[in-house]
């Protein structure tokens, strides 16, 4: 008989009347097990998870650790009871080395003796098969280093309940091994282990049981042994959804836009993209796979005008034409004054493609309200583009004025795809376009995609799951450390081939 | 575990849905009711008089006459006109806080054409040439702050700020060098005999003209920010530079125009204060409303119309309690102490639109 960790019972917590994020939600957590909570996105997990870490309060319901119901008022009582929680957004001091993050905001009698606290974060490390130096500074950690280190900083601190927010989003296929190897370890020394994701293979290779949420309510849980991939989905989205992406076979396509020897600095004069070569054929989409940070964003944002090249060039082909412009050195005014239809999804909706306080109607305004002579704004046409795409597609919304950021996260992507699909776009890049979204607003976007490539637009779907980027796409270009890694076929090729190409580079630079 | 740990916090805070108007409206009602009991339990500590005198005085003090009616309209405009001048600013985000010394440059440079021009060219004229000069100086003293926040992103409320200083110092400097008796360190009333240069009065009316000025201003403000590209473009910056960037707004362009902007306006209401109220110019032309202005503004949540609202209230309050001080002898720290309270309530009430606070349940019920 397994111990009880943590048992919630009847949960409930709203945000204003409208957003119940948890309803009467009831679920055990074991001590030597790992419990996975799967859900749509939106349908309450990471809430439910702040609650326990002491980020939010319930507004009813009971928390009980160990057997005793108690009140966890902050993520410092969270500890208290031997809580820890991974979010999805590493919370670090960049300037600080591993083992300063881990002991910072501990109370320690006897000051901070970095030694020992180097020693004793050794010790986690070999129990549990961790690779980490302490001393290293953390912006000099990948993203899979930063995971780790907020892993043993809640060790450190003595959790034996460990809760992880997504942690596998940010990693690839030989990471996230690495780190479910890990947290195998963990359950075999008894420790509770909550991991929230949306990858249903992660889900039956790890966990042991399965809680799972549609829309703030628990619909229960099951034993992962038991279940299977079609039954979880079912008890996710309430219904049967077919798992497959139609794929066309692409129609005439000939080059829209040539990418050649593109290279690129950040702001700290780093290489960002080092001699990125490729063409972009009208009719077809071409994904681009890699480990998040590899160059993805800083390739589309140069295409689209929004940061400088140091040298190498893009070219578009006019469609009807065949006349060559050169986009170098202008920028995204210069680009859609000269005739060329450029549409451009980008990674941060908020706070790049949208304006998060306007509604909907605003925001469409952004592509369009320079048309027209004068100096006033006309609505007429963004409102009925608004009403439009929030008929077409479905969006959710109270009405087309509220403040796009009280959205969920599906919507607003279907109000950003939606306007960037309007202005009938020759060439469309989409970053990340279904992050964070539910399958029923992913395939809403997958479908938004292949129509725009049956209508012969040059599509660039930068993607992070490989069984979409396989499914959807017809050539796929790997990206790693900012330089092309390899192009293959999206029919033929295989995840590990891709997931090998990924880690490419940084195991050259490694050496 | 022991039963100290298993307690629930005396309440917790959560947000609510925004409530509405009427709800909003009487949320902020009550605020005002409480405002003027707690100071009036205040007033009765401290000063043993009775709170009912005390308010009926500061009515008095605000709109007891014609004339002080009139006197609280000029303020409120000139509060007003302010207010309306940072917002573009504001709205961008670009914390202007030089709308002091925006005005003071502005009202300098009304005052010198006064000066040296009047009487020498016909009244129109000079005029139109009090107007540009107080635009310009206004608007050059925009533009410096906001050009060096485009070009090296400096960071502007500190920029803004100091060029307050060198505005204070200048006026300093040339009153005294133009000081009437030399020496005496004022400029005195320009132009007293010939009235040269001063706003003339409608019928009995030393302030109609300046009124309806800021009025129409404040208008077309209002439709600027809010009906114009200009004004969208404003908004996308103040809201997100990168989208800004990305949709292919000049930001730097916009930082620059808006701050013209900004500065010129209060370049007007400079000359609004030396042409057509004080007909003089000293250190103290502004007043403080330039930071006052702020407050206005930003109560008004940036929007022109609202602000003329914030504007009279903050006027009535500085008038009415100008006026306890005076009736019944108390120092002026008294009077901002009632001013602050009431502010204090009205700013603090919009806590309690936007959250509710949940207190702990006598017995334990599952929530609906």
């Amino acid at each position: 008989m397994p111990t009880p960790a943590i048992e919630l019972k009847n949960i409930t917590k709203a945000f204003g009347s409208k957003v119940v994020a948890n309803k009467n939600v009831c679920l055990t957590v074991n001590y030597g097990e790992i419990l996975a909570i799967l859900g749509e996105n939106g349908s309450g997990k990471t809430t439910l998870l702040n609650m326990i870490s002491g980020i939010y309060y319930p507004d009813s319901g009971e928390i009980l650790v160990n057997g005793t119901p108690v009140s966890i008022k902050s993520p410092k009582d969270a500890f208290e009871y031997k809580i820890g929680m991974i979010h999805q957004h590493f919370k670090l001091v960049d300037v600080f080395t591993a083992t300063e993050n881990i002991i910072l905001g501990l109370k320690d009698t006897d000051g901070y003796d970095i030694k020992k606290a180097a020693q004793r974060i050794k010790e986690i490390s070999e129990q549990y098969g961790f690779d980490i130096d302490p001393n290293k500074k953390i912006y000099e950690m990948s993203v899979s280093e930063k995971q780790t280190v907020e892993i043993i900083k809640v060790l450190y601190r003595g959790a034996d309940i460990l809760m992880l927010d997504e942690p596998t989003a940010v990693l690839t296929p030989q990471e996230t091994r690495k780190l479910f190897a890990i947290l195998k370890r963990m359950k075999e020394d008894g420790k509770a282990v909550v991991i929230i994701t949306h990858k249903l293979h992660e889900v039956l290779e790890i966990s042991d049981k399965v809680a799972v949420l549609r829309k703030g309510e628990y619909i229960g849980t099951v034993i992962t042994d038991e279940t299977s991939e079609s039954e979880l989905t079912e008890m996710m989205v309430g219904q049967k959804v077919v798992l497959n992406i139609d794929r066309t076979d692409p129609v005439n396509p000939e080059p829209r836009l040539i990418v050649a020897h593109l290279n690129c600095m950040n702001i700290e004069g780093l290489k960002v993209l080092d001699n990125v070569t490729f063409t972009a054929n009208s009719g077809e989409i071409l994904g681009i796979a890699g480990i998040a940070g590899s160059g993805q964003r800083e390739l589309l944002e140069t295409i689209a005008g929004l940061q400088p090249m140091v040298t190498g060039g893009v070219q578009y082909i006019v469609p009807e034409t065949g006349e060559i412009e050169f986009l170098r050195d202008k920028t995204p005014m210069q680009i859609r004054e000269l005739g060329i239809r450029l549409s451009f999804v980008p990674e941060d909706r908020l706070g790049m493609g949208l304006v998060a306080t306007m509604g909907t109607t605003d925001n469409m305004l952004l592509r369009s309200y320079k048309k027209g002579r004068g100096l006033f704004l006309s609505k007429k046409e963004p409102k009925e583009l608004a009403e439009k795409i929030i008929e077409e597609l479905q969006v959710v919304t109270p009405n087309i004025n509220t403040p796009v950021r009280r959205l969920s996260g599906g919507n607003v992507q279907k109000v950003l795809v939606g306007r960037e699909i309007a202005a009938a776009p020759k060439v469309l890049m989409a970053a990340y376009p279904v992050r964070g979204l539910d399958i029923n607003s992913s395939y809403t976007i997958y479908n938004l995609l292949n129509r725009q490539k049956e209508q012969g637009v040059a599509v660039i779907f930068v993607g992070e799951d490989l069984d979409v980027l396989l499914g959807l796409c017809d050539r796929i270009l790997v990206i790693g450390s900012g330089t092309v890694t390899g192009i293959v076929d999206a029919r033929t090729a295989s995840k590990e081939e891709i997931g090998l190409l990924m880690t490419k580079e940084v195991r050259r630079n490694e050496q | 575990m022991n039963n100290k740990t298993h307690k629930e916090p005396l309440f917790h805070i959560s947000r609510k849905d925004t409530p509405v108007w009427w709800k909003r409206f009487g949320i902020r009602i009550i605020a005002v009711i409480l405002a003027l009991i707690v100071s009036g339990i205040i007033t009765l500590l401290l000063t043993k008089l009775n709170p009912i005198d005390v308010y009926l005085t500061m009515i008095d003090g605000a709109v007891g006459t014609t004339r002080r009616i009139w006197a609280l309209i000029q303020k409120t405009a000139m509060l007003l006109i302010i207010a309306v001048a940072i917002t573009p600013a504001f709205r961008m985000r670009f914390w202007n806080i030089g709308a002091e010394g925006q005005v003071l440059i502005g009202g300098f440079a009304t005052a010198v054409v006064m000066l040296k021009l009047g009487g020498k060219v016909p009244t129109p004229v000079l005029f139109i040439m009090m107007i540009v000069a107080a635009i310009l100086a206004g608007a050059v003293w925009g533009f410096i702050p906001a050009f060096f926040k485009a070009k090296s992103n400096t960071n502007e409320t500190l920029f803004t700020l100091m060029m307050n200083y060198v505005a204070i110092q200048l006026i300093g400097y040339f009153v005294l060098e133009w000081s009437v008796p030399k020496g005496s360190g004022q400029i005195g009333i320009i132009n007293q005999k010939t009235q040269e240069g001063w706003i003339p009065s409608i019928g009995h009316n030393a302030y109609l003209i300046n009124v309806i000025i800021v009025a129409v201003i404040t208008i077309l403000v209002a439709i600027y920010l809010n009906k114009t590209k200009h004004g969208y473009e404003i908004s996308v910056v103040g809201e997100s530079q990168n989208t800004a960037r990305y949709i292919g707004i000049d930001v730097k362009k916009v930082i620059i125009r808006t701050m013209i902007l900004s500065g010129a306006i209060c370049g007007i209401a400079g000359f609004l204060l030396v042409s057509g109220q004080d007909h003089t110019i000293t250190k103290d032309t502004a007043g403080g409303n330039g930071f006052t202005a702020i407050m206005v503004s930003w109560l008004a949540k940036f929007d022109p119309l609202w602000m003329v609202l914030t504007a009279f209230i903050i006027c009535f309050l500085q008038k009415g309690a100008g006026e306890i001080a005076t009736m019944f002898n108390l120092n002026l720290s008294f009077a901002d102490i009632i001013t602050g309270i009431i502010i204090f309530f009205i700013v603090g009430c919009e806590f309690f639109i936007n959250y509710k606070i949940v207190f702990r349940k006598s017995e334990k019920e599952v929530a609906a």
